[in-house]
């Protein structure tokens, strides 16, 4: 029987996936990807809940849409402003991205 | 309702700036009389209603009230009384005579006046408002086109100057805000309307608190020593016009927001306090003079009488009694007029000398008469000289502190004298001695330059011979509050 | 109410030269001698009203010193100060009107011709119109309050006068000192009247006698007296406030005459009379003002003794007969003090428009440059002579009657010093006097110079103040009754009894002054240059002024500009220095701050992220603490 503690479990460790890899990949769109990941976990959490907490209502299902719509816009933004950086400067590796720096 | 006459002084000056908006650049002359009309339409407002004012009847009058954010309170409230009348008046002449002071301005004309206009909207705001929210309002309004005119269209050291009395104007209104907001919330009536605000009854502790902060915070504005030293550089800094308006209109606003909200509304913690500002305004005269006396450039001679001429109204509200505010408003009233014109004679000679340094002159007298006496009468009115409006002041306000600090105030007037010790160097470095070839080409005023000087030495020497006119209406609208709130005339217990 | 035309437009004797001041300063600017007679017209106004009520008090009896007439309008009506501006007419009132309109007419007639040319001439009559409106202001004053403003615009007028030739360094300078030390003077003044307004709730001159008289608080009205006197001490020249009346000799010779020797100067001793009762109540004040005044009397006199300026000699001995009234008023007798003060307005007017004449033929002013000026000048040089003769004090003129009286009352009050010391000063004013005459108008031409007689305009005025000096005194000579000393007077009337032993040895005294300077300067006697090498400190020190002027120069160059210099620089460096310290203080935690700023995303995030948990653990930690 899958009970809420596995899903939680295993939105805890996408999360941590994501998060590991936003914090220590070097390439920008890596980085956009891990953060989706993280997006997606709290998906399954949202989505996770409503099933066992509260079953017959949508809540949970609907804040996931709007979830994947910001995550859409945000990838569709983040993509353009990596693009631009790569037109500039040939590398999508933030290390180097450092210019916002006093 | 009747007219709005009120709302109409506060919309003339922003009419003036949507007019000048749709002028091209290049119609500097149409820009200038347009900017002329709008602050003329403004001196004569005031004047319409300093006729109809009923002083039988006192208190606000031509009140309007519109309610603006109604879950704060917020009303857009206007009204004038004997205090703010004189001052709403003051700015109209101060500005009026400004713009004809900046007649000869050629760099960006149409951004100079939009911005000057702006400011001056501010400045009748602060007067005319009735509530505490816009007070604050727009002070702020009337503080950053300050910032943009000393600082485009400046001298000497601008960008230094204007950022200095930015940012000291700012951190002067921050320690009001902290004010306003506590009383706000302790009041917990829901209004910042300041009438009501000055019927409550505070705590004496908070009084103490609120009072600190509004003599700290408005001491920045008059500016009480050791805030002072923005205002010599700011003066020195600004255009004509903005130095006329900000010496002569800017830093009454500190003397006036210490009366109306500051004494009016804690009169215990005003009390608690008064010795300290009394202290600190005779630093102010006396040490205001005796910088003034050693400055080698023409401004700052002025800019340091201002911090000395200040004083004198900081003593008037610290003495808290009817004679002393009324002679303290009338002396706001009087420096201002009297410092406009200063400027105004200053600012003309530096744009056709291109030099202030007073060792550069003498002998001024014969290529500039009428410079030479106007410069006299500003001079005499500033040593306070009887027949002219700041005599009358300044005694006011010296009877009204005799009895509560009589060593104080006679360290005061010994300001009087050394007020004329460099007003009248001053005078003779500048204006007397035998004639300087060197400035044969300089030409005196006239047309339409004339205009600022005959309307200020007019109005020094026609208040000053018929006082009453303003005197009286002054003391009509302090004599009430002081009645109600301030019955006991002995403060502090230290001199 | 009596029935007068003066008394009923009273208001128009200070107001008609005002007038006249404001119509030549905007309109007749230009028109020279529409500029003049306006001037002359508005004096020949306020005389005339001041002649009709001169006739009033003479002829009926009504208006005496303790049955004056006031009127006033209300100037000013605040909570807690009420101020009027009127007029307290009474025989002090209306003998000063006299002396002011009559003196200022005959100066204005004489500077038609002495001012010709000039080109300041209209503002030089604009000007004295407005001295002449604010004399009359304060000579009508019925409070202390009114008295002060006018007391202030003749300190104006006269700044403006001795500034008038405002191209001469040494006219700017003349006339910023004699305002500074004026307003030293008012200093005093001003609180004086103030601490007056406090105690007693009112300016106007007759409410305060009334207070005065029912006070006993003694302290007060000594310390008021006092403050009050300061302003005197400034206006009429007392030492050590005297310093800007020689210097003020750089104005034009009739504004000499006028305004720094028989008005405005006076003023002070008039104010001292006005407010009598004041110092009077308080026996420590009055006897100040009697020593001051004789101090004064003879110090300057003994530098009048060693200058070499023409009217800088005047201008001593007119500090000298200062000295005498306020010694007079100070001994009690506002009689006296009042009495030399009409005498000395005629004979010193008169010895100033002399010097005008003298100066404005020879273009010089060192009396050691002149020499045989009356072969060239008769009438300058007996008019001058007659002047001469009356402040010496030789009898019949003017100023020995009135000199007289004050000696009297030194010696009947019994204060035997300032006797001897009143003495001595008028040997001395009898001996520079002539000293100055021998040497300007007797003995050989001592350096190149073209003399001729002043015009009419000029000598006219001179001849008819000349009549004054030598008739003048005879209004208050003791063996005349209902004379000067019944119309002006404090309390009663007290008719003074001739002391033929104080005539007489005044009169000899004056006599050797006089001898003595004809064998020094005319017999050659003695020789002058050897009594000064003999006692050359002495004479230098004389010379120098006692150095006063030395003193105060230091004082403010030394102290007064440090003390500024200083504060300037605290004000530039401390105060200022401050702020820009808390401005410094900011910058450099920002510049310092900036480097957490790295730049680098992941950083940011990881301290997000650090951040999220701490802040999870910090409100989670109780909730999952108390589940357990």
């Amino acid at each position: 029987m899958i009970t809420l503690n596995h899903y939680l479990l295993l939105s805890a460790i996408l999360f941590c996936i994501g998060l590991y890899g936003a914090l220590s990949k070097k390439n920008a769109i890596a980085i956009l990807i891990c953060i989706e990941l993280m997006l997606n976990a709290v998906n399954i959490n949202l989505v996770a809940f409503t099933k066992f907490l509260t079953p017959g209502d949508l809540t949970g299902q609907i804040f996931a849409i709007f979830v994947i719509v910001v995550a859409a816009c945000e990838i569709a933004v983040g993509l353009a402003i990596i693009i631009a950086i790569y037109r500039d400067r040939s590398s999508v590796d933030v290390e180097n991205l450092d210019w916002l720096k006093w | 309702m009747s007219f709005p006459i009120l709302s109409s002084i506060l919309l003339a000056p922003v009419l003036g700036i949507l007019l000048i908006l749709f002028i091209p650049q290049k119609e500097d002359k149409l820009i200038k009389i347009v900017a002329a009309i709008a602050t003329g339409l403004t001196v004569l407002l005031s004047l319409i209603i300093y006729a109809n004012y009923d002083q039988s009847i006192g208190g606000l009058q031509f009140v309007e009230n519109i309610p603006w954010i109604d879950d704060l309170g917020v009303t857009y409230g206007l009204g004038v009384d004997g205090i703010s009348l004189p001052l709403v008046l003051l700015t109209a002449l101060v500005i009026f005579t400004g713009v004809f002071a900046s007649w000869g301005l050629e760099k960006r004309v149409k951004e100079f006046f939009i911005f000057l206009l702006a400011l001056v909207a501010g400045v009748f705001g602060v007067f005319l408002t009735t509530d505490l929210f816009f007070f604050y309002l727009f002070f702020e309004i009337a503080v950053i086109p300050m910032y943009i005119l000393i600082g485009v269209w400046g001298s000497t050291n601008k960008e230094y100057s204007a950022m200095k009395l930015t940012i000291y104007l700012l951190v002067g209104s921050a320690f009001a805000l902290i004010a306003v907001i506590a009383v706000y919330l302790y009041t917990g009536l829901g209004t910042f309307d300041i009438q009501t605000l000055t019927q409550q009854t505070y705590d004496i502790g908070f009084q103490k608190f609120a009072f600190f902060l509004l003599m700290i915070g408005f001491g920045f504005l008059v500016p009480m020593w050791p805030f002072h030293t923005w205002s010599p550089d700011g003066h020195v800094a600004a255009p004509t016009a903005v130095s006329m308006l900000h010496a002569g209109v800017l830093m009454k606003l500190g003397g006036y927001g210490l009366i109306r909200a500051g004494i009016f509304i804690f009169p215990e913690g005003a009390r608690f306090w008064a010795p300290v500002i009394g202290i600190l305004c005779i630093v102010n005269v006396v040490y205001g003079a005796m910088v003034a006396m050693s400055q080698k450039d023409l401004k700052f001679v002025i800019g340091y009488s201002s911090v000395s001429h200040m004083g004198y109204v900081l003593l008037g509200v610290a003495s808290l009694n009817t004679l002393s505010i009324s002679g303290a408003v009338a002396q706001m009233f009087a420096h201002g007029i009297m410092t406009a014109l200063f400027f105004a004679l200053v600012g003309n000679v530096y744009n056709k000398a291109h030099t202030r340094m007073i060792a550069d002159f003498g002998g001024l007298a014969h290529q500039m008469p009428r410079i030479a006496a106007g410069f006299v009468i500003a001079g005499l009115a500033s040593l306070g000289l009887p027949g002219l409006v700041n005599f009358v002041a300044e005694f006011a306000i010296f009877v009204g502190s005799f009895r509560v600090y009589p060593v104080l105030t006679i360290l005061a007037i010994s300001g009087i004298v050394i007020t004329a010790v460099y007003v009248l160097r001053v005078v003779q470095n500048v204006f007397f001695g035998p004639r300087n070839p060197k400035w044969d080409e300089l030409e005196d005023v006239r047309g339409i330059e004339l205009v600022p000087i005959v309307i200020l030495c007019g109005v020094l020497l026609f208040l000053g011979f018929f006082p009453s006119f303003l005197m009286e209406l002054i003391n009509n609208g302090v004599d009430p509050f002081v009645q109600q709130y301030l019955t006991t005339p002995k403060v502090g217990g230290m001199f | 109410m009596i029935e007068s035309i003066g008394i009923k437009y009273i208001w128009l004797v200070p107001l008609a030269p005002l007038l006249a001041f404001i119509l030549i300063t905007f309109l007749f600017k230009r028109f020279k001698l529409l500029s003049a007679l306006t001037a002359i017209f508005s004096m020949v106004v306020s005389l005339i009203l001041t002649l009709d009520i001169l006739r009033v008090i003479l002829t009926g009896h009504e208006i005496t010193m303790n049955t004056p007439v006031e009127m006033a309008v209300p100037w000013l009506n605040m909570n807690g100060l009420y101020i009027e501006m009127g007029a307290l007419i009474d025989p002090l009132t209306a003998g000063m009107l006299f002396v002011v309109t009559f003196i200022s007419l005959l100066i204005m007639i004489y500077s038609v011709g002495y001012m010709h040319g000039d080109p300041g001439f209209s503002r030089f009559f604009s000007y004295l119109a407005l001295f002449v409106f604010s004399m009359l202001g304060l000579v009508i004053a019925n409070n202390y309050f009114q008295m002060f403003v006018f007391w202030e615009l003749v300190g104006l007028s006269s700044y403006l006068l001795i500034g008038f030739y405002f191209y001469k360094d040494s006219a700017a300078q003349a006339n910023k000192k004699a305002f500074i030390t004026n307003r030293v003077a008012d200093f005093g003044f001003m609180i004086g009247v103030i601490i007056l307004f406090l105690y007693f709730g009112t300016f106007n001159f007759l409410e305060l006698a009334e207070g005065i008289s029912a006070s006993s608080d003694l302290a007060f009205l000594t310390l008021a007296g006092i403050l009050v006197f300061i302003g005197p001490i400034g206006k009429s020249g007392q030492f050590p406030l005297h310093v800007w009346l020689p210097d003020a000799m750089e104005g034009p010779t009739p504004v000499s005459a006028l305004i720094h020797a028989a008005t405005m100067v006076a003023a002070g001793v008039f104010l001292l009379a006005r407010g009598f009762i004041l110092f009077v109540s308080a026996p420590a004040t009055i006897t100040f003002i009697a020593y001051l005044g004789g101090f004064t009397a003879f110090f300057a006199a003994t530098i009048a003794i060693t200058q070499r300026d023409f009217k800088r000699i005047l201008a001593f001995s007119t500090l000298s007969q200062l000295g005498y009234m306020v010694m007079a008023i100070g001994l009690g007798s506002l009689t006296a003090g009042m009495f030399h003060l009409t005498t000395h307005a005629f004979f010193k007017a008169l010895m100033f428009l002399c010097a005008g004449s003298v100066i404005h033929a020879l273009h010089k002013q060192d009396i050691f440059e002149m020499g045989g000026v009356f072969k060239k000048m008769k009438i300058t040089g007996t008019t001058m002579i007659i002047g001469g003769l009356a402040i010496a004090g030789i009898p019949p003129f003017a100023g020995f009657w009135s000199k007289d009286e004050i000696l009297l009352v030194a010696k009947t009050n019994g204060f035997t010093l300032l006797y001897v010391l009143a003495s001595v000063t008028a040997f001395l004013t009898a001996f520079y006097m002539f000293r100055l005459i021998f040497l300007a108008f007797f003995g050989e031409k001592r350096s190149d110079y073209h003399a001729h007689e002043s015009p009419l305009t000029m000598t006219i005025p001179l001849m008819i103040l000349a009549v004054f000096s030598i008739f003048g005194g005879l209004i208050g000579a003791p063996f005349v009754e209902h004379g000067f000393s019944s119309y002006v007077y404090f309390g009663e009337a007290h008719h003074p009894q001739p002391d033929y032993m104080v005539m007489g040895s005044s009169t000899l005294i004056a006599a050797a002054g006089i001898f003595l300077a004809w064998l020094v300067y005319i017999k050659k006697a003695i020789s002058a240059e050897k009594i000064a090498n003999q006692f050359a400190p002495l004479y230098k020190f004389l010379y120098n002024k006692w150095y006063i002027d030395e003193i105060y120069q230091w004082f403010f160059n030394k102290v007064v500009l440090s003390i500024s210099a200083l504060l300037n620089w605290c004000d530039r460096n401390i105060v200022d220095g401050i702020a820009h310290g808390i401005a410094w203080v900011i910058r450099t935690t920002g510049a310092k701050g900036r480097y957490i700023h790295t730049g680098s995303l992941q950083t940011y995030g990881l301290v997000i992220f650090a951040a999220v948990v701490v802040i999870v653990l910090f409100l989670a930690g109780p909730v999952v603490g108390g589940v357990q």
